[in-house]
């Protein structure tokens, strides 16, 4: 709770922080930004672009609410820094859908009533997106195993499953 | 216009509800645009960062520095119990809905440390990242004085409550002579049970954004009911009624951390009051553990029986945390005298205050607790006199309410037995602990009895149809997760006849009509009855200007007789008869027209009626003999709760509880540092719930169940019943596998390690 060393971080002598250039494309969209070394994906997309559909729930990587796609890799957007992403594609819960069409995993969620709160849903769908094109998942207890880095408090975790295998199986409304 | 004892739902078809529909804010939900209270931007937002007290329960603030805080550049405010804006004197004013009897917390009042990771300082800067960085950088420093935090020792100056919490029954008095049954009994058992405190841990962490506007708030909180945030800070701070505007679209999971107004609503509108300025605070995830708890309870159990199992006595007694300030009740031992038919039964049920924040109500508060202790000694007692668990709790069926005499509204608990064991496959139990096994698993089936109460609270709604056919429903109820934007469009849907995309459904709004907290399961039969009975005012108004129109087919007819269907209002048994409703409204130049209505519980089934939803709860686990790790391989849960409105959200429901149930019996405990006062594992690494992987089969039947006594829609509620019994079913089929019975939750496998298991360990008392 105490902290007494200085102030090192914030300070450049004008006041301002230092700012950093990094070039995002996000949801398909290339974005120019000058960030902060310090500031994390999440925050970035949350604070700044005003893309809350990222969620934060512990900001330390436990929860996997805040995961989102890095060049279609799934991470925690809470344990990434904007300043290493220069140069790469992200894609959050935002950016799934598209022509006004869910995603597969979208709709199954829906279908399958895959949630409750609604809170830890974008970081399970970027989750099975991602899962769903590693390819490595094949019985449910596989998805079971490789979706435990997102928790849902409200327990929805049979209708997560079947949503996924529901898309994995290629039964789902599919593009 | 509602009946309450004739159970009215629409007379027309039902298309919705009783069917499995998808969640109508679903799509908003995956698509990342329901935004929860941190989420909603403001001109000009700043951010606010708890600073949290140190590692010490009690004592006070000696110095605070904020020097260093101050000079970081973007910091616009630090405020500290010094300097904060004067605030009312009498604590009463901060009294919530729910504040149980004693002095609620109130943050910054002054330099006392009252418990341990109190907010002390509120860092208010220009960036969520400069607030958080210098809120670390106050230096403080305290003086220590004793505190106590350690629950078995504290066991010893135990107290009932003097004061009753408001509507918590306490205790009903003793019934015949349970020492002298006791002592009679061929047949008894007496053992000790220990529940872990527990967080509630939403995945959404407390945030407020109070929006400034020229001396006026908007006000996103996260809360289980806007009304409780708005009368709060009305009251704290002095605010006019149309001062204060509390809007919560979307609340990212609660369990009921959400319904006492938390310390960040009252530092973000300081803040915003003060500066001038809209400010949003958002709790961290370690802050979360500083709020409120599941208290932890010590629970002493004595049954006694004949020999063929008919109970002859049944001793229960409590002991669970409160806080120093204030007097947390809840209902942990009652749940015995109406849960089974016994001549001679004793209740006790007491508090020992510790040095943590108040304790509060944590999906099924109480029962989760007390149900859990009974369920467990009924299976040691079912062992214990050689009986099947299913046959002890089939034999001691109570069939009315033996705590207040009354008859149920309606009881299917039998019929959730047999459904419930005939999926599961019961019969083919053998029932000699350890006698099943896979290899090197033991394989172990349990069963327990689930208990809660179902009621409905007073509650507003109105509704509004368009010209073009449009329902807009209105009330200012919460939906935490629980589905209610979704059952009541069903409801509405059914009673106007229209298809459920025309309704809309606003709520978690304090500008709109009056609705209780979210909690305690009531809100499908509360605010449900009340959307029915504003649809019905609806019908009403209509069918009147109908059958007043020139040449109406409808001309002598009766309400009763009318069916809404598919836009049209028609003669039952005669469509022919029929008039469209929206020409009713283009014939009188309608735009609009609406009705509202309250919709109260029926006085006369409350007094004369006991109104309880059951479950029989039914598990398999696995434990490796040689690891003692457990696995929940398969739950059949079959539940008695009257009408199901929708089978999806519904289902959800369940297994929302069981899976709480889950981590409750294997994962979840939140430990205090007696050194430091200080619950130590905060955070979710730490704190374990239920994963994934930790989740396999879970199978829900609702059984049938017809009430037309305990509200006015024949529902009883959902969201507490999932959890209730389920760590017994588990702690009992992990004695069936292992013949180990451990009383102490959770049942982590160092505890199955153990060799002289059979007790309680943790310092708790032994069993008898």
């Amino acid at each position: 709770m105490q902290a007494t060393e200085t102030d090192t971080r914030s300070g450049n002598g004008t006041g301002e922080p230092s700012r950093i250039p990094v070039v995002l494309t996000i949801n398909g969209t290339e974005r120019r930004l000058e960030v902060e070394p310090w500031t994390t994906l999440l925050d970035l997309l949350r604070e700044r672009l005003d893309l809350t559909g990222s969620k934060k729930g512990c900001d330390h990587g436990q929860c996997g609410a805040c995961t989102v796609l890095v060049d279609d890799r799934r991470v925690n957007a809470c344990l990434t820094l904007a300043v290493m992403l220069d140069g790469a594609s992200v894609t959050t819960v935002e950016g799934l859908a598209q022509d006004g069409q869910l995603h597969p995993v979208q709709d199954a969620f829906v279908e399958h009533d895959a949630f409750q709160c609604g809170y830890c849903t974008p970081g399970q769908i970027c989750s099975a997106v991602g899962l769903l094109k590693e390819g490595r998942a094949q019985s449910d207890d596989e998805i079971r195993e490789l979706m435990s880095g997102n928790l849902c408090r409200c327990g929805a975790y049979v209708n997560i499953v079947a949503a996924v295998r529901q898309v994995m199986d290629g039964t789902g409304a599919g593009r | 216009m509602v009946q309450t004892s004739t159970a009215p739902l629409p007379s027309s078809a039902r298309p919705y509800v009783g069917t499995g529909q998808r969640r109508i804010d679903g799509v908003s939900k995956v698509t990342g645009q329901a935004r929860y209270a941190a989420e909603f931007p403001a001109d000009g937002l700043l951010y606010g960062h708890v600073v949290s007290g140190g590692a010490l329960a009690s004592g006070e603030i000696l110095r605070i520095d904020t020097r260093a805080a101050e000079a970081v550049a973007g910091v616009v405010r630090v405020y500290t119990h010094e300097n904060r804006p004067r605030q009312p004197w009498f604590d009463s004013t901060y009294q919530d809905q729910v504040a149980p009897p004693g002095i609620p917390f109130r943050p910054l009042k002054d330099a006392k440390i009252v418990y341990s990771g109190q907010p002390v300082a509120l860092v208010v800067a220009q960036s969520l990242e400069v607030a958080a960085y210098a809120a670390s950088l106050l230096e403080i420093t305290y003086r220590e004085e004793p505190f106590r935090t350690d629950l078995a020792a504290e066991q010893s100056n135990a107290y009932v409550p003097p004061e009753k919490r408001a509507g918590i029954e306490p205790p009903p008095p003793d019934r015949g002579d349970v020492d002298r049954a006791l002592a009679e009994a061929p047949v008894k058992v007496e053992a000790s049970y220990f529940v872990a405190a527990e967080h509630h841990n939403p995945m959404e962490t407390h945030a407020s954004t109070v929006v400034w506007n020229d001396g006026k708030l908007t006000v996103y909180d996260k809360i289980q009911g806007v009304v409780a945030s708005k009368e709060y800070l009305n009251e704290v701070f002095g605010l006019s009624p149309d001062d204060v505007h509390v809007i919560s679209p979307f609340v990212g999971g609660a369990f009921g951390v959400g319904l006492r107004p938390q310390y960040q609503l009252f530092l973000a509108t300081m803040a915003a009051l003060d500066l001038r300025r809209s400010v949003r605070v958002t709790l961290t995830r370690d802050q979360m553990f500083t709020l409120t708890y599941r208290p932890h309870t010590i629970q002493h159990l004595a049954l006694g029986a004949e020999r063929d199992g008919r109970l002859t006595a049944i001793r229960h007694e409590a002991v669970a945390a409160t806080s120093t300030f204030e007097d947390y009740q809840e209902v942990v031992v009652n749940w015995s005298g109406l849960g089974y038919r016994c001549p001679n039964v004793a209740f006790d049920y007491k508090l020992a205050k510790l040095h943590t924040y108040t304790p509060s109500d944590m999906r099924a508060p109480g029962a989760a607790t007390g149900v859990y202790g009974l369920e467990c000694a009924m299976d040691e007692l079912a062992h214990a006199a050689g009986i099947d668990p299913l046959e002890l709790r089939l034999k001691n069926y109570a069939e009315e309410d033996a705590n207040t005499g009354k008859p149920f509204t309606s009881k299917q608990l039998r019929e959730c037995y047999r459904q419930g064991a005939e999926r599961f496959g019961w019969s083919r139990r053998s029932p000699r602990p350890r006698s099943m096994r896979d290899g090197r698993e033991l394989i172990g089936w349990g069963l327990a009895t689930g208990f809660w109460e179902a009621s409905m609270q007073q509650t507003s709604a109105r509704a509004v149809l368009s010209a073009d056919g449009g329902l807009e429903l209105a009330t200012a109820t919460a939906d935490i997760g629980t589905g209610t934007y979704t059952i009541l469009a069903q409801i509405a849907a059914d009673a106007m006849g229209v298809p459920i995309e025309q309704v809309d459904v606003k709520i978690g709004d304090s500008s709109l009509p009056a609705s209780p907290l979210e909690g305690g399961s009531w809100t499908a039969a509360s605010a449900g009855s009340a959307v029915q009975k504003a649809c019905f005012g609806l019908r009403e108004q209509l069918f009147h200007h109908a059958r007043a129109m020139e040449g109406s087919p409808l001309a002598n007819e009766v309400l009763e007789r009318i069916i809404f269907t598919g836009g049209r209002m028609e003669v039952a048994n005669d469509p022919s008869r029929s008039v469209v409703v929206a020409d009713v409204m283009a014939a009188l130049g309608l735009e609009k027209l609406a009705a509202e209505e309250t919709a109260k519980p029926d006085q006369d089934a409350q007094e004369n009626y006991s109104g309880y939803t059951h479950s029989a709860i039914f598990v398999e686990v696995r434990v490796d003999e040689e690891l003692n790790v457990v696995r929940v391989t398969r739950i059949v849960d079959a539940v008695a709760a009257g009408r199901i409105l929708n089978l999806k959200t519904a289902r959800s429901q369940i297994l929302g509880g069981v899976v709480f149930g889950i981590g409750m019996a294997l994962e979840e405990q939140s430990e205090l540092d007696h050194r430091f006062g200080r619950f130590m594992n905060h955070n979710i690494a730490e704190y374990h719930i239920p994963v994934n992987a930790d989740v396999r089969d879970i199978d829900v039947i609702f059984v049938e169940e017809h009430d037309d006594k305990v509200s006015p829609i024949g529902v009883k509620g959902l969201g507490e019943i999932g959890i209730v019994g389920t760590a017994a079913a588990i702690a009992n089929a992990i004695f069936h596998a292992t013949g180990k019975r451990v009383r102490d939750l959770p049942i982590t496998p160092d505890k199955l390690l153990r060799d002289d298991v059979d007790g309680v360990s943790s310092g708790m008392a032994r069993a008898g």
